[in-house]
């Protein structure tokens, strides 16, 4: 009687169904959707709001590739992804694109097969601490209690940061940050380490934020980016040309205000070739020429994405750091558009 | 004359595979096995296709590769250099051990439990019986969230024993400290251990054990050998001449005497925990996701098993109480010579499941950071190698031999009690 | 004779028994102070239970209702009580209690722009119609099934639930749960014509082989060739967008559901005499009893892509659904081969000696009276798998749980914790609570009839 249930369900899950087979691009047009892969939640970066539309700075990423390919930035599928099944869902086609603050290493790129697009934030492991510890320097944490997000590569960072000074420590490893923080808060451990954008965003919605100090040491390289499965570099390069027209828009000082009027063409080839009133940059890219344009428009350049999510003026409040334009001293640099 | 002959001999037919009822279980059973292989094949094939177009391959040699990442809880030594099979190893310990401190504590609060919901106190049955209810409709992963954050909230932190006039001061004449990171109890030590035997050499299953304990052992079980002869003669003694010695200061004298005399010649001492630096140190730590883990998953546990505990006590007629006290059993003996042995009958089945159930629910240990083999093999060490088919299918395989072990056990004692039974 | 009798001729009046026996007091004397150490017991349990309720109750209605982020709450409580401690900030639920019902399915699924707080202005139906719907027709559906004072009419909502349930859930066109319900005709009226004309055997696997082979290859493009014709549909909602409470009772609903069939065969086989089945069906059973659940989801997220054949690619909530199935047809085939023990032997040959082949006996004597006696320990197999619904929190499923993380990654609410677990606790605590009561009542019915 109730056999049926699983017929019935199979003939869904075969309109669910797609091929992942063909090339990305073709898929994304003919689904008209793009699936891209988030956090569970990470505030600032990817979370729901309560009409469950995803917000956050990655989110914003899946948005203007949704808008650049499909020309609407509603057009996603967003697809929560734990620390372990982030890669199994990119891997097996789930997932069109993984936007879920994840470190670019030599064995996730070649090892397990991912091609990393670029970087959209430099990230680094850094340690909170209570003020009331009087601990100044990471060095002084011989014997602590630290308190880590694993799935990350948090963990292994640790465990080398205490091998190399020589100093002991216990780690007690938490799945979320919510939990995380709520252990430190607790004071069930001395110092809480995740990537420093994570410690400021959980410091800056603490009750008394001022009674924590970050502390100086950065112990490691998190360059976090966008990654798309190997092999295919037509869909690569359009993941990855989204994110440097956000980056270039803020360079050429393109954005969500002037991009119209910029966009009808200005004195700046370089300016033009972007926003598609020179050249043929779009056709190349198996899109049409305003790509670009409707990728900045989404929610501006890197800047205002920067801005509106985890930028001073939000709760996050994050300065722009390492994540300036190569202009303004950081490590910002989009390839020319040429 | 009648001649005897062989009835004709049947001419087989094909048909006769199905229709034929000596065949036909065959058949049917061939077509089985072959169904059963045929998809075990067509598995089989597409995962290796699957692999092919990923480009990765099936093996465990990252197993030797160094794990790179700390364990809080290991029973054995281990370090963020040894391997991911000593990772695994140490988690299948930390597995073990919550599963049977569960089982034993699960297994007395239930018991209690049970026979206090029959209690004629009528607040303290309506207690349990709330206890009861709220634990067994709620799912154990929020119990377990909750004994974690309960732990974490209402405990003090060791930075509130500083100070002149500390919050909080150790309990147990300042032997224990209850913090929020755990509960530190004295230690054992030894000043002049007999130190200990390395098994395994430096393999990733090594292992040591230690002579103090082993010598303690022999000891004691000495002790208890000599006492049940001294029992023996009591008994004959009493069987002849109706006059039982007076034993127990022999008793006393043999169960305490020599392991005192071995713990004296070891230097046996307690380790006291105490505030140096961040934490605690000395002592033994019986770390929080340990506490909050095996709590919850007691409780929960406890739960059902009061349940069956009740319903075990209930099921045996009140005439076997009536017959017992007609024969003048007092009701201590009652209980446990006539409705116990009867009761577990109906006890142990269902036991095994919920033991097995709260072994599997350990697995759950990842929502509070307990490294169990799950958050080493089945967490960081697939987050980091990226080998999930063989990690999940290892994991797997880890928790059926558990499983199968303990309803092996589990098994044979109830068969041994229904021997008793009969 | 003198005429003094020492008889008394009349009954004195009863007295009242002592005011400490009867009454409040007797009750009080008895239950609660009837020894020493039930006094004992009693007192510590009326501290334990004073010191619970306080500490509860003043956090649970000493709170805030109304506020929008939690820094809000905190400086309400400041406002009003001067701490923030001990109260609780109910202002998380009143903001995503819908979300933790429902996770992401569009309010209005027609119009995907409409939300709840913002109906779409043409009209239409109630916010969260269509999982609310479904919901209530799956108490019409088992009602049958459950109670017996009820109509035996509603039995057709049960047949047509299974297609019921997913068109409504996922939407899209009415023709595809059609002809998947055409392809059970077509085995049916096989069997029925095939019968006469070429033997039972024959028209076996044709009432097999024919709805596989239409599944496989015929019904999909027939469906659409009627959408296009005749387009009755309504808009699709995609399985990602489950979440909530709503999922969990989907995912316990469709694993019992499914896994009720599949259990009669595994618990059937486990009987069986025939070894190698046996061995296959106890095989399986004794698998999946062995592994936690958690490992099954991992299959599901990690693994089960890699078992299907290249290509294939469905999306987890579904992927979760088998793993959760097979789990629960294994749990489902031990309640029912307890079910099948518990039946006297003298059923077994009163079936043979009427003459009945296997499956006639099966579906007319064993059966009816095996499931009847198994539907209490069905009902707890199904609480087990709802609770354990919760786990698929960790491979990544907005389930209630997994939404509570979501809902702590929005800054507005980052820190809150007991609010939103307090709640969950309260919602399948009442969900669980009351089908664990309907069992036990279940049990005294069976009891009674068969004792």
């Amino acid at each position: 009687m109730k056999k049926s249930v699983i017929l019935g369900v199979a003939t869904v899950a075969g309109l669910a169904a797609g091929a992942a087979a063909a090339g990305t691009v073709d898929d994304v047009k003919a689904r008209g959707k793009l699936n891209c892969g988030v956090a569970t939640g990470v505030p600032g970066f990817a979370s729901p709001d309560a009409n469950g539309e995803w917000q956050g700075f990655d989110v914003a990423v899946c948005r203007a590739v949704a808008a650049a390919v499909l020309d609407d930035p509603t057009a996603v599928e967003f697809i929560p992804t734990t620390g372990k099944t982030r890669f199994t869902a990119l891997a097996s086609g789930e997932i069109d694109m993984l936007a879920r603050n994840t470190t670019w290493t030599f064995s996730r790129d070649v090892d397990l097969k991912f091609e990393f697009v670029g970087i959209n934030y430099y990230d680094g492991q850094g340690f909170m601490v209570p003020k009331a510890l009087g601990v100044s320097s990471a060095k002084e944490l011989d014997g602590a209690t630290v308190c880590i997000q694993t799935g990350t590569t948090t963990e292994l960072n640790l465990a080398d940061f205490f091998r190399i000074n020589n100093m002991s420590y216990e780690p007690v490893p938490i799945e979320t940050n919510a939990e995380a923080q709520q252990q430190y808060l607790a004071g069930a451990c001395d110092v809480y380490t995740t990537d420093a954008s994570g410690l400021a965003a959980t410091r800056a919605t603490f009750e008394n934020a001022a009674d924590h100090v970050i502390l100086p040491e950065i112990i490691s390289k998190e360059p976090l980016g966008p990654l798309v499965r190997h092999g295919d570099h037509e869909w690569g390069d359009v993941v990855r040309w989204t994110l440097n027209a956000l980056i270039a828009a803020e360079e050429m000082g393109v954005t969500s205000a002037n991009i119209d009027e910029m966009a009808a063409g200005t004195d700046n080839p370089e300016v033009n070739r972007l926003l598609g009133s020179e050249g043929t940059l779009g056709e190349m890219l198996g899109l049409d020429a305003t790509w670009a344009q409707r990728a900045i428009k989404v929610g501006g350049n890197y800047g205002e994405v920067f801005a509106k999510n985890i930028g001073e003026e939000t709760p996050i409040g994050l300065a722009r750091g390492l994540n300036a334009q190569w202009t303004d001293g950081g490590l910002l640099y989009a390839p020319p558009f040429r | 004359m009648t001649t005897l002959t062989d009835p004709p001999k049947e001419q087989f037919r094909l048909s006769m595979l199905l229709y034929d009822t000596r065949y036909r279980s065959a058949t049917i059973q061939v077509i089985a096995m072959i169904a059963f292989m045929l998809l075990a094949a067509w598995i089989i094939n597409n995962t290796i296709q699957n692999l092919e177009t990923l480009g990765r391959t099936v093996g465990f040699d990252f197993f030797a590769e160094p794990a790179s990442y700390d364990i809080n809880q290991r029973l054995l030594e281990y370090d963020s250099r040894d391997t991911h099979l000593r990772a695994a190893f140490i988690g299948l310990l930390n597995t073990l051990v919550v599963a049977v401190l569960g089982c034993i504590t699960a297994t007395i609060i239930g018991v209690m439990v049970g026979v206090l919901r029959l209690s004629n106190n009528w607040l303290i049955a309506r207690i349990m019986t709330v206890y009861v209810e709220m634990f067994r409709n709620v799912p154990v992963l929020l119990w377990i969230v909750f004994a974690m954050a309960i732990l974490i909230e209402s405990l003090p932190a060791p930075r509130a024993f500083r100070g002149e006039n500390p919050e909080a001061t150790m309990d147990l004449f300042g032997t224990v400290a209850v913090t929020n990171r755990g509960v530190y109890i004295p230690e054992f030590l030894f000043s002049r251990g007999l130190g200990d035997i390395h098994l395994f050499g430096t393999s990733s299953l090594r292992f040591d054990v230690s002579l103090d304990l082993i010598a303690f052992l022999i000891v004691l079980g000495g002790s208890i050998f000599a006492m049940r002869k001294v029992s023996a003669w009591a008994n004959k003694t009493q069987e002849q001449t109706g006059d039982r010695p007076t034993i127990w200061h022999i008793q006393l004298g043999l169960l305490f005497v020599p392991s005192a005399i071995l713990l004296g010649a070891l230097g046996f001492h307690l380790g006291y925990p105490e505030l140096k630096g961040f934490n605690f140190t000395g002592g033994t730590h019986l770390r929080n996701s340990l506490i909050a883990l095996w709590l919850a998953l007691s409780l929960y546990t406890a739960a059902f098993i009061a349940e069956i505990v009740r319903a075990g006590i209930l099921a045996i007629s009140k005439g076997q109480t009536e017959a017992a006290s007609a024969l003048g059993l007092r009701p201590g003996r009652t209980m446990r010579l006539v409705i116990l042995p009867q009761a577990l009958r109906v006890i142990i089945p269902p036991m095994i499941s919920n033991y097995l159930n709260l072994t599997k629910n350990s697995s759950l240990a990842i929502a509070v950071g307990y490294m169990d083999i799950t958050g080493t093999l089945g967490g960081i060490t697939m987050n980091q190698t990226g080998r999930e088919l063989e990690c999940v299918l290892l994991l797997m395989l880890v928790y059926l031999t558990i499983s199968l072990s303990i309803s092996a056990v589990m098994n044979w004692y109830n068969n041994r009690v229904k021997l008793v039974e009969r | 004779m003198s005429d003094v009798s020492f008889v008394r001729t009349e009954m004195l009046p009863e007295q009242a028994p002592p005011a400490s026996e009867v009454g409040v007091l007797g009750w009080i004397r008895h239950n609660l102070f009837s020894s020493w150490l039930n006094a004992i017991l009693t007192v510590v349990s009326l501290i334990f239970i004073y010191y619970v309720l306080s500490n509860i109750l003043s956090w649970t209605f000493e709170s805030v209702w109304n506020a929008n982020s939690l820094s809000e709450c905190r400086e309400i409580m400041m406002a009003t009580w001067g701490d923030t401690h001990g109260h609780a900030c109910w202002g998380v639920i009143k903001d995503r209690w819908l979300q933790l019902l429902y996770g992401f399915y569009p309010p209005y699924p027609a119009h995907p722009d409409a939300t709840w707080s913002n109906p779409p202005e043409t009209g239409g139906w109630p916010a969260y119609f269509r999982p609310n719907l479904t919901f209530i027709l799956l108490l019409v559906a088992i009602a049958p099934v459950l109670f017996t004072n009820v109509p035996r009419k509603l039995l057709f909502v049960t047949a047509a639930y299974p297609f019921l349930l997913p068109w409504l859930m996922w939407g899209g066109s009415i023709w595809g749960p059609l002809m998947v319900a055409a392809g059970l005709g077509i085995g049916y009226l096989a069997y029925k014509f095939v019968l006469p004309v070429a033997g039972s055997l024959t028209a076996i696997i044709l009432a097999v082989a024919l709805p596989v082979l239409w599944w496989l290859f015929a019904s999909g493009s027939v469906a659409d060739a009627i959408n296009s014709v005749i387009p009755i549909g309504i808009a699709p909602v995609e399985s990602r967008d489950f979440g909530g409470f709503m999922l969990a009772i989907l995912l316990g609903v469709v694993a019992i559901g499914v896994s009720l069939p599949i259990g009669i065969l595994l618990a059937l086989g486990r009987q069986s005499d025939l070894m190698i089945v046996k061995y296959l069906c106890v095989g399986f059973i004794e698998f999946i009893r062995g592994v936690p659940l958690i490992t099954l989801l991992f299959v599901a997220s990690l693994l089960l892509n890699l078992f299907l054949p290249p290509g294939t690619n469905f999306d987890i909530i579904l992927r979760v659904m088998i793993m959760m199935t097979l789990f629960s047809a294994a749990y489902m085939a031990e309640v029912i081969r307890g079910g099948l023990a518990a039946l006297p032997r003298g059923q077994y040959e009163g079936a043979d000696s009427l003459g009945l082949n296997y499956w006639q006996a099966q579906r007319l004597i064993i059966m009816p009276q095996a499931l009847k006696i198994s539907i209490p320990g069905i009902v707890s197999t199904f609480i087990g798998i709802f609770k354990d619904t919760t786990l698929v929190s960790i491979i990544g499923l907005f389930d209630v749980i997994g939404l509570t993380n979501g809902i702590r990654a929005d800054t507005a609410w980052n820190g809150v914790y007991w609010e939103l677990f307090a709640f969950i606790g309260v919602l399948f605590f009442v969900v669980c609570f009351s089908m664990s009561r309907y069992s036990m009542y279940l049990e005294r019915k069976l009891q009674t009839g068969h004792r």
